[in-house]
């Protein structure tokens, strides 16, 4: 119901022909990002308490515009998020600000805390003034590992459908329309590197909100917590 | 259920799981009367019967004769302490030749396999008797070495008189000096005694034995806090007054449960041996079988082996399914959202003032939509390995399961091994290297490609292959994540490894 809702709200604005950014209400507020999320800092971030990554280079939303959710099967989802949108978009380590063009899109990105334990894309989307539903988007981040972690496993909960990669490999999916929740699909058995390893996805929804939430967690599915987040100096 | 008038031996053979309807009593020759608890010794598996021999299975699913007692006499146990088996058996009694006095003998070897150096019983000794007068049959021994405080118990007797306990030495095995037996049931025999969550249980066989299809042997169990009683039953009724619930009964083709083993196999999987008096399809003899142990609200339950059919498998993990990882194909229906609540709510200008009111549209004509078939979807699918995930369960041909039994593939204890495939297909479950899962275009027998699956006590399924490939260790399916499986340790304290198997 509560998606269904959604989507009808959604035609309605995609038929009055705005399907970029929704204007602030004259006399409101500006949007901001918070209480979302905080600036990153150059201080090497640790996980929350259960595990979860917090610091990600966010990618303002590409247009993919989609009316409804249900397109997302598997081979769609692969299609749509192994396209290349921009410029070296499967190894670019981005810095804050940095810019890409997509198309007719520049976009910028923004190097940030969440302030929960899942990146609420639709807030990062909402909070910039920049298109929430019908978009893909792009999230990099370093995770700097103590030591080499063998069997470890990516966990990734999203609201839409997603790609993970670690190290440029393909980790995990999630495909169809999926509702967030923690550990929903993990990776198959992985070796985190001592060191720097470099996590890449992307999300992509139609009408609805969108976040995310990643993690590892060890052979016994427990949390790995000693691994740092630095975005190689990527903060502000 | 139908009646199939055929050779034992032919319908254990390729046609078995289609002749069956439920699972048969064990596979080879497991005819055996009185089976003692089963017992594992030199890698296998041993139980012993009335007359002095048992039977020996490598796997604990296909037994044969060949297993040996001396001292002849009726229904034996068997328990390991240390490095010892310690056997308990009587002579007399039971009614037989008009008798009730009867002993208990308990002797003890290091090994029960008799190619064994080490088979070789020692220091027979009487523990328990009844002088064919008083209130008691000194005859069907069952051990309980009690793991909350070391030490060991025999319970025995009939229904001439009283069930009572007496206490062992678990050092030798003898009586301990001044123990008084306590009489603790009536109205039953062939007892054993169990200790689970801080209660005592003592079951035992009500109904009559030894009439063939006729007896009415079944399994009862009541409770206690002490070893020594007083046992109740679900009722509150005293052991002691004839209560008892009912653990198992006749059921399918078989006819009078009875001789209760308890038999752990690790990890949180309990089966029991019993024997029925009657197996109906294999001539009304006298056979064992093992059989999963469950639990409800503290009290045993007697389950069902599982022997396949089409099913939903469903995660405890997550309630979603294990289904193939392909492209979700959507159906034919009316999906018309709030429409779809019955078409009513429609913006027209409403009635002209003064007019009579229009009747209503007829609704339109309910029809039944059809569900999705496997050839809607079928070439959809990619032809070679397809990997696995769990999802919502939409009644999909790529979410249904059939699971049959595999014949002459080996087996574990009570059940042949499973091969699982997508309904109406032989696309197949295997395990893969590096302990994950596939499914293959065809099935073509492989170790991998088998799987063992065990009841729980809580009435979920552990699904565990034969093999995978390059691994020793043993794994089970675990949902790893909410939507993952993979093949994990089995940890019987998470609901991870947990599956039910449903009707799709």
């Amino acid at each position: 119901m509560k998606r269904a809702l959604v989507l009808l709200v959604v035609t309605a604005t995609w038929a009055a022909g705005d399907c970029l950014a929704q204007p602030s209400v004259a006399g409101a507020a500006p949007r901001t990002l918070a209480p979302y999320f905080k600036p990153a800092t150059p201080v090497p971030k640790a996980p929350d308490a259960d595990g979860f990554v917090q610091r990600w280079l966010l990618l303002e939303p590409i247009n993919k515009p989609n009316r409804t959710n249900t397109v997302f099967t598997d081979t769609y989802v692969k299609n749509a998020l192994n396209n290349e949108y921009f410029p070296n978009q499967f190894t670019i380590i981005p810095h804050d600000g940095d810019k890409v063009r997509a198309g007719e899109q520049e976009l910028m990105w923004h190097a940030l805390d969440s302030t929960g334990f899942n990146i609420k894309l639709f807030r990062f989307a909402y909070g910039l003034n920049k298109t929430t539903y019908g978009v893909i988007f792009w999230a990099v981040t370093v995770v700097n590992s103590p030591r080499e972690i063998q069997n470890a496993r990516m966990a990734v909960g999203v609201n839409g459908a997603s790609m993970w990669w670690l190290n440029g490999k393909e980790a995990v999916d999630l495909f169809t329309d999926r509702r967030m929740k923690m550990d929903d699909c993990v990776s198959k058995r992985l070796t985190l590197n001592k060191g720097r390893n470099v996590i890449r996805g992307a999300v992509i929804n139609g009408p609805g909100l969108s976040d995310f939430c990643l993690r590892f967690i060890d052979e016994q599915g427990e949390p790995i917590k000693d691994i740092t987040i630095s975005l190689d100096g990527a903060g502000r | 259920m139908k009646s199939y008038v055929v050779p034992a031996a032919i319908l254990l053979a390729a046609a078995m799981p289609a002749l069956f309807a439920q699972a048969p009593a064990l596979n080879g020759e497991p005819y055996i009367h009185d089976p003692s608890t089963i017992a594992f010794s030199d890698g296998k598996y041993f139980t012993f019967g009335t007359g002095g021999g048992g039977l020996i299975s490598e796997d604990g699913w296909t037994w044969h004769g060949g297993a040996q007692r001396p001292g002849g006499g009726v229904a034996p146990d068997v328990i390991k302490i240390e490095d010892r088996y310690y056997m308990a058996y009587a002579k007399g009694g039971g009614g037989m030749s008009g008798g009730h006095a009867s002993n208990v003998y308990v002797m003890w070897t290091k090994s029960l396999d008799p190619n064994s150096p080490d088979f070789k019983f020692n220091d027979e000794t009487v523990v328990a008797s009844s002088d064919g007068v008083e209130d008691a049959d000194a005859i069907d021994p069952a051990f309980l070495l009690d793991p909350t405080t070391g030490r060991l118990w025999l319970s025995y007797g009939t229904y001439f008189g009283y069930i009572r306990i007496v206490e062992l030495d678990p050092k030798t095995g003898k009586r301990v000096a001044g123990n008084q037996a306590v009489n603790v049931a009536i109205d039953m025999e062939a007892t054993a005694l169990l200790v689970r969550d801080g209660w005592y249980y003592l079951l035992g066989t009500h109904g009559t034995c030894c009439d063939g299809a006729n007896s009415t042997y079944n399994i009862r169990v009541g409770r206690s806090k002490n070893v020594l009683g007083p046992y109740v039953d679900h009722m509150g009724v005293p052991l002691l007054k004839g209560g008892g619930k009912l653990v198992v009964a006749a059921s399918g083709r078989f006819v009078g449960a009875g001789h209760f083993g308890i038999l752990g196999l690790g990890d949180g999987v309990e089966r029991f041996s019993c024997h029925y008096e009657a197996d109906l399809d294999r001539s009304g003899r006298s056979v064992l079988d093992i059989r999963p142990l469950l639990w409800k609200d503290g009290w045993p339950v007697g389950g069902d082996n599982f022997w396949g059919g089409t099913f939903e498998i469903e995660s405890e993990r997550s309630g979603f399914a294990l289904e193939l990882a392909v492209d979700f194909t959507r159906m034919a229906g009316r999906g018309g959202g709030f429409g779809g609540f019955g078409g009513r709510g429609g913006r027209g200008p409403g009635p002209t003032p003064g007019a009579a009111p229009a009747p209503p549209p007829a609704p339109p004509a309910v029809q039944a939509v059809p569900s999705q078939r496997l050839y809607d979807v079928l070439q959809n699918w990619p032809a070679g390995n397809i990997e696995l995930r769990i999802g919502d369960y939409m009644m999909r041909p790529h979410q249904k399961w059939s699971i049959t039994p595999v014949l002459n593939a080996g087996g574990y204890p009570g059940s042949p091994y499973f091969k699982i495939q997508i309904a109406d297909t032989d696309r197949t479950l295997a395990a893969a290297e590096g302990n994950e899962i596939v499914t293959l275009p065809n099935y073509t027998g492989a170790p991998e490609q088998l799987w063992r699956i065990d009841q729980l006590t809580d009435g979920a399924y552990r699904i565990m292959p034969k093999a995978v490939p390059n691994s020793t260790e043993p794994v089970a399916l675990i949902a790893v994540g909410a939507s993952t499986p993979t093949l994990a340790r089995f940890d019987p304290k998470s609901e991870k490894g947990r599956w039910t198997f449903r009707k799709p």
